[in-house]
């Protein structure tokens, strides 16, 4: 049953996949299919800055410049941002904690399929009559007239991928409290693990108000519902609230982790212990916390009264207290540290300053009475891409940087990722910075195109170059993968020279198993702990015996791909009447495979204690 | 995670175990008592037609919030050791979906 180093043809590697509930199959899952939908949403941005490129320009107008605008901020967050942040946290955590695997595999699995099939779902508006097009929030008042089926593959679309993101947090929350390794106390997780934790218990907390308000979308759209209709006795405003609920946690839990992944890298390549662990944790916790109450500023000028405006701009100031927290943690860990300049070490120090200029316009834009001037400007774009990109992109990319050799078992070229990362740096002060003016000179977002002679077409056009420089990077990127793929040399166990936590312990790319002991944790950085006290390896908790695993399995992709098979049919429903019995056979295959998942015994599997031996050896050597 | 009271080997530490068993069906008891009275409370404040609903609402809301708080820590042992984490999530649950419903009455359907 053992699948340990044999090679496969094409078809049973892509079966492989199918069927994988292994966490570092699924992490590469994830980020192919992320990394795919990123490319699809730069060049829905770079689109959009080619329109906007000189005034009257007419390359993509109106309607479509609508729908590419909203596909671009929605495929950005839902299918770019969340599934590579989710890549990430399949790569690591459970090797960071000293698991075997995540709580539950079958249902990792699973949620990376609704999560594909959702995102795929969306994309196919694209080829049916056209995108969403009433912007990322999708406000009900705007997105209940548009014609066409866009909103709906929006509703249908979201709903279906956020079952799968739901599905995943829970899974890491169970991952982090139940399986441990011995000795690895809560106090003693590395930071990746615990802003891992703090992010999936957002998640937690998050999905559900952005479930109910699709549900209530979706009646609305396809059932007869009222909910957001204020002729009929509802209110449009219970939308916002609902998707803003869940939208701000959201940025947060992108953030997180992208903290969590600085602080690994800033740890290792100062060669230091990350300054003020304790406080560190407390402040990821506490921006845990106040991510929930700070929603409405994102609708302070939609008449919530100045009580409410003056509680949630106070409120959302609050959250500068634990970041500031964050960055001067970080800078002390890399004062008097012993600091090598890699790749994912430069995104890391481009970071801070990048992040803290996101931060600043955001306390500008929580000034509740300034903000009636910021709304709906690119003073807004400029600060939420100087937060998104330049705190959770450039984390995916040192991140992606950094654990490469993990997950794939080669480097990365240095040279090639130098290249891209100052590219990508360049590129994007170039593209954003301008947009705070352009917006202070009272550019409006989301309109397709501008008039000359208001003084914003140089600051358009460099806009446009910086994004096109963006552009290149992504290239370089991809050529430096490819290249790598093809002839890049082997990495270590310990790929970087200077690991810390116990990821760096196993093999490059580890075994199915991690672990063929599970280790025991003496304290933070545990694998630093045992290099500098002499020893090769981690000290084992346990004798070297068989080890259970879960058996592979096809049903989370049926699962998946029934709930994408009913959506198609309830979304056509009102046109054909067939319609309605594709949507209830795509129910029926979903609840089916569900059946066959609870009344067949599945026991796993076996790896047996003579496998690993004959495994570790060959891991010795290589 | 930390040895649940009510589980593990039962020959270990038979007389204390004992103890603390009876002393659970005492408590588990006298919670069923007062949440069957608690019920009785509530029915009456209901059928009792002096009582305004201005009352009576908030009244067996707040008899439910008890009910509910027995439940969890007698019934279902949250007030034994090893319940920390789920408690946590508990309470935060309940602070965000308290913090949504309150600006829902206070700031939408004013």
């Amino acid at each position: 049953m053992s699948t340990l180093a044999r090679k496969k043809g094409v078809g049973a590697v892509i079966w492989d996949y199918l069927t994988t509930v292994d966490h570092k199959k699924i992490a590469i899952l994830y980020l192919i299919a992320g990394g795919i939908f990123f490319l699809a949403g730069g060049v829905e941005a770079l689109l959009i800055r080619i329109q906007l490129a000189v005034p009257n320009n007419d390359f993509v107008v109106g309607g479509l410049y609508n729908q590419i605008l909203t596909m671009h901020g929605t495929t950005m967050i839902f299918l770019a941002a969340m599934p590579l942040v989710f890549a990430m946290m399949n790569a690591v955590v459970p090797i960071q904690i000293g698991a075997r695997d995540v709580a539950f595999p079958f249902l990792n699995a699973l949620g990376f399929w609704l999560f594909f099939f959702g995102g795929v779902f969306l994309n196919c508006s694209w080829f049916l009559g056209g995108a969403p097009d009433a912007g990322w929030t999708s406000y009900a008042s705007l997105s209940l007239e548009s014609p066409g089926h866009g909103i709906d593959f929006y509703v249908l679309g979201l709903q279906i991928s956020g079952f799968g993101t739901l599905i995943g947090g829970i899974n890491f929350l169970v991952t982090i409290v139940t399986m441990r390794a011995p000795g690895m106390t809560y106090m003693r997780m590395p930071l990746f693990t615990w802003t891992t934790f703090v992010a999936s218990a957002l998640i937690l907390f998050a999905f559900p108000p952005l479930t109910v308000g699709l549900i209530l979308m979706m009646m609305d759209r396809l059932f007869g519902g009222n909910f957001f209709d204020p002729a009929a006795g509802g209110n449009t405003i219970i939308w916002e609230h609902l998707f803003w609920i869940f939208g701000h946690p959201e940025v947060y839990i992108l953030v997180l982790p992208a903290f969590g992944i600085f602080s690994e890298i800033f740890a290792t390549f100062s060669k230091k212990r990350l300054f003020g662990y304790s406080s560190m944790v407390f402040a990821t916790v506490l921006i845990g916390f106040l991510g929930f109450m700070v929603w409405a500023h994102h609708m302070f000028t939609a008449g919530l009264g100045p009580v409410a405006n003056a509680i949630f701009a106070v409120a959302t100031m609050a959250i500068a207290v634990p970041t500031g927290i964050k960055i001067f943690n970080w800078l002390f860990t890399m004062w008097g540290g012993n600091i090598r300049f890699t790749t994912p070490m430069l995104y890391a120090v481009a970071f801070i300053p990048s992040f803290v200029m996101g931060g600043v316009t955001g306390v500008m834009n929580a000034a509740a009475a300034a903000d009636y001037q910021y709304h709906d400007s690119y003073f807004v774009v400029a600060h939420f891409h100087y937060v998104i990109v330049g705190g959770v992109v450039f984390g995916l990319l040192a991140g992606a940087h950094y654990w490469w050799p993990k997950m794939f078992g080669k480097m990365l070229s240095e040279k090639l990722g130098k290249v891209t990362f100052w590219l990508f740096f360049i590129g994007f002060h170039l593209t954003f910075f301008i947009q705070h003016f352009l917006g202070l000179m009272g550019m409006p977002r989301r309109v397709f195109t501008y008039l000359p002679g208001q003084g914003w077409e140089t600051g358009n056009l460099i806009s446009t170059i910086g994004a096109f420089f963006m552009a290149t990077a992504t290239v370089v990127l991809l050529i430096n993968i490819v290249v790598t793929t093809v002839k890049g040399k082997k990495a270590d166990a310990d790929a970087w020279g200077d690991g810390r936590t116990l990821e760096w312990a196993v093999a490059s790319p580890p075994p199915e198993y991690n672990f063929a002991q599970t280790p025991l944790v003496r304290g933070l950085d545990a694998y630093w702990i045992e290099k500098m006290e002499g020893r090769k390896g981690l000290t084992p908790a346990e004798p070297l015996g068989d080890i259970h695993m879960p058996n592979p399995s096809i049903l989370p992709f049926i699962i998946s791909l029934g709930l994408f098979i009913a959506a198609f049919g309830f979304m056509y429903h009102k046109q054909h009447s067939w319609s309605l019995f594709v949507g209830i056979a795509g129910l029926l295959i979903t609840l089916g495979s569900m059946f066959l998942r609870s009344v067949i015994d599945d026991h796993g599997f076996h790896i047996h204690k003579e496998e690993i031996l004959e495994a570790e050896n060959k891991g010795v050597k290589a | 995670m930390e040895q649940h009271t009510n589980s593990g080997n039962p020959n270990v530490d038979l007389a204390y175990r004992r103890k603390k068993n009876a002393e659970d069906m005492k408590h588990q008891v006298i919670s069923f008592v007062l949440m069957i009275f608690l019920t009785l409370i509530a029915f009456f404040a209901v059928g009792y037609d002096k009582f305004s609903p201005w009352f009576s609402v908030p009244f067996i809301l707040l008899l439910a919030a008890v009910q509910v708080a027995f439940q969890l820590y007698y019934f279902m042992h949250m007030s034994h050791k090893g319940h920390e984490v789920p408690s946590v999530f508990l309470y935060a649950g309940v602070f965000v979906a308290f913090l949504t419903i309150w600006a829902f009455m206070t700031i939408v359907w004013w």
